[in-house]
């Protein structure tokens, strides 16, 4: 489904801020895979998904998907196959417009975008049946401006027009990271079972130690822009939080240094 | 009606299809667009010249909008491909349009649009029978391109652009469109004001970008703009509203013609700097009000909250 191979990148190369991000990254996601990422501070996680999405460029090695070698595309012409959930809960979704106008943009995900009206009986009708699906009430508030909305339910929004046009690839950016407890649970809930109805192969980075252990069927740990851990389906079941922090500490020789980090 | 009422009705009325320009690129795209200044010449210039070689003024009017809509384009290219400040792509573009303008008029300041012979689509049906009809029409047709599926994304280009990008939307070419529709209708709108006014002036299109500005500020101001369709409304009436304060100022014994665009600053500055003002105002008082509030049920109740 997704492959990478031999991926590396350079940020500010030549200059005294030159930092390695990315070093030989190699991973390939089967159909329905759905991997979650830790790792400390400038582990590299966050342009693993750039590259990915097409934010950014590697400066060596190839992104696939579906057999398709997909380096040179630009971000737009990417999304067609891939959906995306921001940490920031205002980055997914557009303010100014209503609830029905941010999911029909969504609903035209990697379509030509023509004369037709954007929000139409039958779109309509589409719409409230997935937001129901959220279990927020948003199906009542089609008209509302996004925002007026809080951070999760914007989150939840966020979430959904990412997934209800069954994206090839979700890559879910640490986007419970910016909410209370209450509602990253809610969000996390809600990612586990669209993700487990639709099937949808996922790559998630997150700071949450638990969650990254009982979510997904894989999990890997990057540190300095190499992946030093896989752990794959049946060693999974198993693991647990001071399995995972021990194995870190044996493999970089260090603790783990993440100001974020939560145990669960 | 008062002639100078008349005549700020008809102003208004023809000036706010470039305040719907300014609108589309200040508002919904949030690019300054300085461009304005030059284009709305253009359009004046090529309408102009085109009447009097005897072409229709309606093929006119749609020439001039199609001029400035390239110029737009433009400006557009430059500060998406060519990756310039929007700012100076504007200026650049504007600079380079008052050459290109005054090749348009044949390398002469001005041309008259006065005599028998000529026919402007003000010649078979007054301003004010006209105009309401062109800028409604206008006005719906607007509506209606932002509630398409192109429309919305060329408004979340405005609101979230990294949002609609991720969505496989080429941002670059929505923000050209946008500009480009901008510029157009200001071309159209010179074009209707030399028709109206009987000349194309190399200068005409000094200051637009702030009356545009000063139409949108004092129309979402005075009318709201809740919606799309709100915001339009808004705009035309904002442009007519600025005319009549013009025309109120001219009324006045000690205030000449000259001081027009230090008056249309003056409206600008005030329109932008009092509901910020008026914002934190408020909150400092809500921000005091409730801190005593809670300080005082603290004091009462040992922290009720």
């Amino acid at each position: 489904m997704l492959e990478i191979s031999k991926v590396s990148k350079l940020f500010n190369p030549g200059t005294l801020d030159e930092k390695t991000a990315l070093v030989n990254i190699n991973l390939a996601m089967k159909p329905g895979d759905f991997i979650t990422v830790i790792g400390s501070n400038g582990a590299g996680k966050s342009t693993l998904m750039n590259i990915i999405s097409g934010v950014m460029k590697p400066d060596i090695g190839e992104v696939k998907i579906d057999g398709r070698n997909i380096s040179a595309l630009p971000e737009y012409r990417r999304s067609k196959w891939i959906g995306r959930v921001f940490q920031d809960p205002m980055a997914g979704t557009a303010p100014r417009m209503s609830i029905e106008e941010n999911l029909a943009m969504a609903y035209k995900r990697g379509q030509q975008r023509g004369f037709s009206f954007s929000t139409n009986r039958s779109r309509r009708t589409i719409f409230r049946e997935q937001l129901s699906r959220l279990g927020i009430g948003l199906e009542n508030r089609l008209s509302a401006k996004v925002g007026m909305l809080s951070g999760g339910e914007r989150q939840a929004l966020s979430l959904l027009m990412a997934t209800f046009t069954k994206p090839q690839i979700l890559l879910l950016d640490e986007h419970t990271a910016a909410l209370d407890p209450a509602r990253a649970e809610l969000i996390t809930a809600l990612t586990e079972s669209l993700v487990r109805e639709m099937n949808l192969t996922t790559l998630m980075v997150t700071h949450n130690m638990e969650q990254a252990i009982r979510l997904g069927n894989r999990l890997i740990m990057m540190d300095k822009g190499k992946i030093i851990l896989e752990v794959n389906e049946d060693r999974k079941k198993d693991l647990t939080v001071e399995r995972l922090l021990g194995e870190f500490e044996q493999i970089s020789g260090k603790k783990m240094a993440d100001d974020r980090v939560v145990l669960g | 009606m008062p002639v100078w009422l008349n005549g700020a009705f008809e102003l208004g009325l023809i000036y706010s299809l470039m305040a719907l320009g300014v609108y589309i690129t200040f508002r919904i795209l949030d690019f300054p667009d300085l461009t304005v200044d030059a284009s709305f010449t253009t359009g004046a210039a090529v309408a102009a010249v085109l009447i009097t070689d005897g072409v229709s003024p309606w093929v006119a009017c749609l020439a001039a909008f199609g001029a400035g809509a390239i110029a737009g384009a433009i400006t557009g290219i430059l500060h998406t491909k060519g990756k310039i400040n929007g700012l100076l792509s504007g200026i650049l573009m504007m600079i380079a349009l008052y050459s290109i303008n005054m090749r348009i008029l044949g390398g002469k300041p001005n041309i008259g649009l006065m005599g028998a012979d000529i026919v402007t689509v003000f010649s078979s049906m007054k301003v004010l029978l006209l105009m309401p009809f062109v800028v409604i029409a206008i006005k719906v047709l607007l509506d209606l391109f932002f509630r398409t599926d192109l429309g919305l994304s060329l408004r979340a280009t405005g609101d979230n652009e990294r949002m609609i990008r991720s969505f496989g939307t080429n941002t670059d070419n929505t923000k050209i469109l946008g500009i480009a529709l901008s510029n157009g209708l200001v071309a159209l709108s010179g074009s209707l004001i030399a028709q109206q006014s009987g000349f194309a002036d190399i200068s005409m299109g000094v200051g637009m970008i702030v009356i545009g500005l000063a139409s949108v500020i004092i129309g979402e101001a005075i009318f709201g703009a809740k919606s799309v369709f709100r915001a339009t409304l808004a705009v035309v009436l904002g442009s007519i509203v600025y005319r009549i304060i013009i025309g109120l100022a001219y009324q006045s014994d000690f205030l000449e013609a000259s001081d027009l665009k230090l008056i249309t600053a003056v409206i600008v500055i005030v329109a932008l700097v009092f509901p910020s003002m008026q914002k934190s105002w408020k909150q400092k008082n809500l921000a005091r009000k409730r801190t005593a509030q809670i300080l005082g049920g603290n004091g009462q109740k040992g922290g009720g909250r």
